[in-house]
């Protein structure tokens, strides 16, 4: 190399750094990097890997239906927001061109601010706090019903179930985890359900704990006393199964234990840990279509990854995950650039037809949220999340009240 | 509010009061002698409760009588550990000894991570979702059987220091190092039965934990700041101090969630910190400083 050469390779080599962070360069990618942040350890383990199963099969059903390739780039948070923060900063230093994640709305908070601040698109995949997409961010995306909306359908839904059942309970005790998702889930249904017509039940007792609790025993004498016919609970998985061991040992039977809206009691892990006094548990949540085309193509690449698992046990988490990174492929084809403004004006063009989870389109509105999202009522029967309602997508009947209810 | 709920949270404070006593009193007795603190003790629980957790799985062994091969093992691991680890560090400034029961703890939650994963782990034995009735109590069955062996626990490491040659040889060392040396004892030898009892003491105290919650490896450090309130509220150093905070600080904290609200349980267990700390620094059992 003579010395003409190599002043023409430095140029070279410089105007491609010079021009990277104005996406010139980047314009000529043909892999999309994505980062995906998870929290694979800490008490949302179970969650996080669960969510991993699904943005692992998304590169091989990408590649086939879009023909687009992706990177994944993993991120565990540890349960713990800082650490989501700083490592959405880290993902993007190393060049990711997209951020997805994190199943948890207090992560999902802090991981849109440094989204937002670097102008790096971010699509949650599961977050239900309002507020994320209520700050004017350009850059943040959600196709995942908010607290809200959540409430909403879930309230609708426990209507729909007295209603299919002829049952008619009069109280009910409220528990909840005391966290950024518990509190807006809670302010939903405290402006909801005094004018839910169709339930007829009054909430006696509102219980908040502390979702790493370790014990629930004060928490579920609480409940109990309260004599109330149901228990209406906003939790994660590990205090779900808490609560379910401790309402065993105490000896209590309500009528029922329903989520309006909540993770926890449909996870595989609350059938493992529990067995058959996982059986009855209601989540009325937002979940996947078993009979739409995309879902039998993510169900055959699942049972490859996972030969020893179900689709069914996952199908929230995996199916709401793998439509995050879908989203963000589906960009990055129609702009056929990873330069993130572009990447981001794509994203917000989204019009997917074709989608795993129930509900209409995937169309952003202004604020970067996906609407008309749906919600199934699922209850354990047989040790199985199982569709009770809507009567439409439905495999089984609901079985309200419990067989194990006894008057207390 | 009806008295058997007061009554059914109250005794269930009061009995895992009792197993975090236990688990303290090993802090407490190693602090005693030994004049260290030992920041790996929350870390050298959750080590035993997966010890207990093992065998349960491989051998379908009762937590219960896990407590016999887990605590002889802890003791063994104890005693090593002060002997050829701490012994040199006796002499050194207390950040020394900092440190290194820091780096001690560190190791043991990063082992545990590499060997177990992040996932939470517990064991399923038939009466781990009873309870006992008595009129319209209900006392959950795990919990009162993990008492109890708490309390006899307690009472055999009593009867030790009280009534056994090395136990009163230990206390020599504890009421004055000097003396000790002078009249011959071998000090660093009984050091290291010391903290051997005391790693004894937190393996039986986790092998009952595991009965009553998940264990993950991030659980000890938790289990630390706990085991520091309970000996300062009950009086560091003093072994009936470390019982007696135990049982007040797992009271105040049920009785807390129940009058107040669940999530600021441990709120309370620190208020109760404050003010022992404010009017009774040496703590409630402890002896005051010449």
């Amino acid at each position: 190399m003579n010395r003409r050469d190599f002043n023409k390779a430095a140029a070279a080599v410089g105007a491609a750094t010079a021009l990277a962070p104005f996406g010139i360069a980047q314009a000529q990618a043909k892999k999309l990097k994505v980062g995906v942040l998870l929290p694979l350890s800490g008490f949302m383990s179970f969650i996080g890997q669960s969510c991993k199963k699904g943005s692992d099969l998304a590169p091989p059903v990408i590649k086939q239906m879009l023909g687009v390739d992706i990177e994944l780039m993993y991120a565990d948070f540890e349960t713990n927001v800082d650490t989501a923060r700083t490592r959405a900063e880290r993902l993007i230093q190393e060049g990711a061109n997209v951020l997805v994640g994190p199943f948890d709305s207090g992560a999902a908070v802090a991981i849109a601010q440094v989204a937002e601040q670097r102008g790096v698109p971010f699509v949650i995949n599961i977050a239900a706090a309002p507020q994320i997409t209520e700050q004017g961010y350009k850059f943040v995306f959600r196709n995942f019903q908010t607290a809200i909306d959540i409430v909403r359908n879930g309230l609708d839904l426990i209507g729909d179930l007295f209603q299919a059942t002829n049952t008619v309970p009069r109280t009910a005790v409220y528990m909840h985890v005391n966290d950024t998702f518990g509190q807006a889930m809670t302010k939903g249904i405290n402006a909801m359900l005094p004018r839910a017509t169709r339930l007829p039940f009054k909430v006696v007792d509102t219980i908040p704990y502390d979702p790493a609790a370790k014990d629930l025993t004060v928490e579920v004498s609480k409940a109990k006393a309260s004599n109330a016919d149901l228990l209406l609970i906003v939790c994660r998985l590990n205090d779900a199964i808490l609560v379910r061991r401790e309402m065993v040992k105490q000896r209590w039977n309500p009528m029922g234990i329903i989520s309006p809206g909540s993770p926890g009691m449909y996870e595989e892990q609350y059938f493992k840990a529990l067995g058959k006094l996982s059986e009855y548990s209601i989540s009325n949540v937002p979940w996947y279509n078993p009979n739409s085309k995309l879902t039998k193509i993510v169900e055959k690449e699942f049972l490859k990854q996972n030969p020893k698992d179900k689709l069914v046990f996952h199908g929230l988490n995996a199916g709401f995950t793998f439509e995050a990174i879908l989203i963000a492929a589906d960009a990055f084809k129609r702009a056929g650039s990873t330069d993130p403004k572009t990447l981001a004006d794509a994203i917000r063009q989204t019009n997917i037809t074709e989608k795993m989870t129930l509900g209409g389109p995937i169309k952003f509105n202004a604020k970067g949220q996906v609407e008309g999202i749906g919600s199934a009522c699922v209850q354990n029967l047989h040790l199985l999340p199982t569709v009770v309602l809507p009567a439409a997508a439905a495999t089984a009947k609901p079985v309200f009240p419990s067989p194990e209810y006894k008057k207390a | 509010m009806s008295w058997d709920l007061v009554a059914n949270v109250a005794i269930a404070g009061i009995l895992t009061g009792l197993v975090y006593g236990l688990m303290a009193l090993g802090l407490s007795v190693i602090f005693g002698v030994v004049r260290v603190v030992n920041f790996a003790h929350g870390e050298m629980m959750t080590a035993a409760m997966y010890a207990a957790v093992v065998l349960f799985s491989a051998f379908g062994l009762d937590p219960f009588l896990a407590t016999v091969p887990v605590a002889a093992a802890f003791f063994v691991l104890g005693y090593a550990l002060q002997a050829g680890v701490i012994n040199p560090f006796i002499t050194r400034p207390e950040h020394s000894q900092f440190m290194l029961l820091v780096a001690v703890a560190t190791i043991l939650v990063n082992a545990l991570l590499l060997g177990f994963g992040p996932d939470a782990r517990n064991v399923q034995v038939d009466y781990q979702l009873e309870s006992f009735a008595v009129g319209r109590l209900l006392i959950d069955k795990a919990r009162v059987f993990a008492a109890l062996l708490a309390v006899v626990a307690s009472a055999g490491l009593f009867a030790f220091f009280r009534f056994t040659l090395a136990g009163k040889a230990i206390r020599a060392c504890a009421d004055n190092y000097l003396g000790a040396l002078v009249v011959g004892l071998n000090v660093k030898h009984l050091y290291a039965l010391t903290f051997g009892l005391g790693a004894a003491c937190v393996a039986i105290a986790g092998c009952m934990m595991v009965l009553l919650v998940d264990v993950t490896p991030v659980l000890g450090p938790s289990y630390t700041l706990l085991a520091f309130v309970i000996v300062i509220v009950g009086g560091l150093g003093s072994m009936s101090g470390a019982l007696l905070g135990g049982v007040l600080i797992g009271l105040s904290e049920a009785m807390a969630g129940l009058l107040i609200q669940p999530s600021a349980k441990s709120m309370f267990s620190f208020g109760l910190l404050i003010l022992v700390l404010l009017f009774r620094p040496q703590g409630l059992l402890g002896r005051k400083s010449p």
